[in-house]
């Protein structure tokens, strides 16, 4: 067999071990992703109650709180980015971090001082490899979001949105994820969590008006105990959308890298044959002028 | 006419039915509910939660934190994750 007959061989064998991994990847994500919608749709009922109370508190009394002021002693706001653990997953991370260098760009130029959250390993050596200083990262599970890290990012942001300005307290907090709407469908979304805008807003509309509660112990207490609740399963419930969105970039990219391997498994077979009709021919015409030159002499 | 109670947590419904009554530990101190109760809103202190089922033996979980509201027979206790955690074996 030629030497160009080898080659075409080696690269044939690789792209069919490549393309039996980005099967399995495929395969994987595809069974995760319907764990993942499966997991918002168990913490759907919670949100709805906070935000059935939420909503209820709001609109039966004027209570200021200091989640929903505005704070005007710093210019510091801060950012949380939620990105991917792993890449693989086609413009997944890109576009969430697009979209989050666009925000932050529209935030400086206000004059804000932007306090970077990251979470996702992508997000993190994004901006690593930038050099800029991100305030706090978490990693890991970004595909299956755990409360406990959600409540730790909504605890830390609260934190911050408390702190005095000397201490690196943020006058805002703006989330950037991405929101899974269907398999095929899922784009960046960019809120602004922190201060709590018009709360009344968010009561779902047709669930008639709401009844007149009495509050215990009073409805400061009870807005103390609720906002920050409300703000770490908004903030759950971003974590959770991202990680179906993850996962069902992964296993579109991973599909098309799988229809890839196949055309270039294709073409290298069309041009092994090739090569070896072409080394067939060879040897004929040197064996048929070998002849003829035999039989001249 | 019973009452219509939901438990959850941040991640899951733990438990859902309908109950004759529920009892809970509320801010100014336990509370129980009966159908018709007027509507609250109440924060949950650490304690026992007592939920008695329409049918079967009664749900009790011990909760530290969370809240509780009562809305037309509708009874919705929220707990917070680390209440949740430790209630993993209840169905």
């Amino acid at each position: 067999m030629g030497g160009q007959q080898r080659v075409y061989n080696q690269k044939i064998r690789s792209t069919e071990t490549l393309k039996k991994m980005f099967r399995a990847m495929e395969l994987i994500a595809a069974s995760r992703i319907s764990k993942a919608r499966e997991r918002a749709g168990q913490a759907a009922p919670y949100t709805r109650a906070i935000t059935r109370a939420v909503s209820a508190v709001a609109t039966h009394s004027n209570v200021e709180h200091r989640l929903t002021t505005e704070r005007t002693d710093t210019n510091r706001v801060a950012m949380l980015v939620v990105t991917a653990d792993r890449g693989q997953a086609g413009a997944y991370s890109a576009t969430v971090l697009r979209e989050a260098e666009r925000l932050r760009d529209v935030l400086r130029a206000d004059g804000k001082e932007v306090a970077l959250y990251v979470a996702g390993r992508r997000g993190v050596s994004f901006y690593t490899f930038r050099n800029v200083e991100m305030v706090q990262t978490w990693t890991g599970d970004s595909d299956n979001p755990k409360v406990g890290v959600a409540d730790d990012i909504a605890d830390t942001l609260l934190h911050a949105f408390g702190a005095p300005p000397e201490e690196g307290g943020v006058a805002e907090l703006h989330v950037v994820y991405t929101r899974f709407r269907s398999m095929v469908s899922q784009e960046p979304r960019v809120i602004r969590m922190l201060p709590l805008e018009v709360v009344e807003g968010v009561a779902e509309p047709g669930e008639g008006l709401l009844p007149l509660y009495e509050f215990e112990p009073g409805e400061v207490e009870v807005l103390n105990a609720l906002l920050p609740r409300y703000i770490r399963s908004r903030i759950f419930n971003a974590l959770l959308q991202s990680a179906a969105s993850e996962l069902a970039a992964r296993q579109r990219a991973m599909r098309a890298a799988v229809d890839n391997a196949e055309d270039l498994i294709r073409m290298y077979t069309r041009l092994k044959n090739t090569a070896r009709q072409a080394e067939i021919t060879q040897e004929i015409s040197e064996i048929v002028s070998g002849a003829d030159a035999l039989a001249a002499s | 006419m019973p009452l219509n109670v939901e438990v959850v947590a941040p991640d899951r419904v733990l438990w859902e039915g309908e109950a004759t009554s529920v009892s809970a530990p509320a801010a100014d101190g336990s509370m129980g509910v009966l159908a018709g109760h007027q509507p609250v809103l109440s924060v949950l202190r650490p304690g026992r939660v007592v939920v008695t089922p329409v049918q079967g033996e009664s749900v009790e979980l011990e909760v530290d934190g969370g809240f509780f509201s009562v809305d037309h027979d509708q009874v919705t206790i929220v707990l917070d994750a680390s209440a949740a955690a430790a209630l993993d074996s209840v169905g």
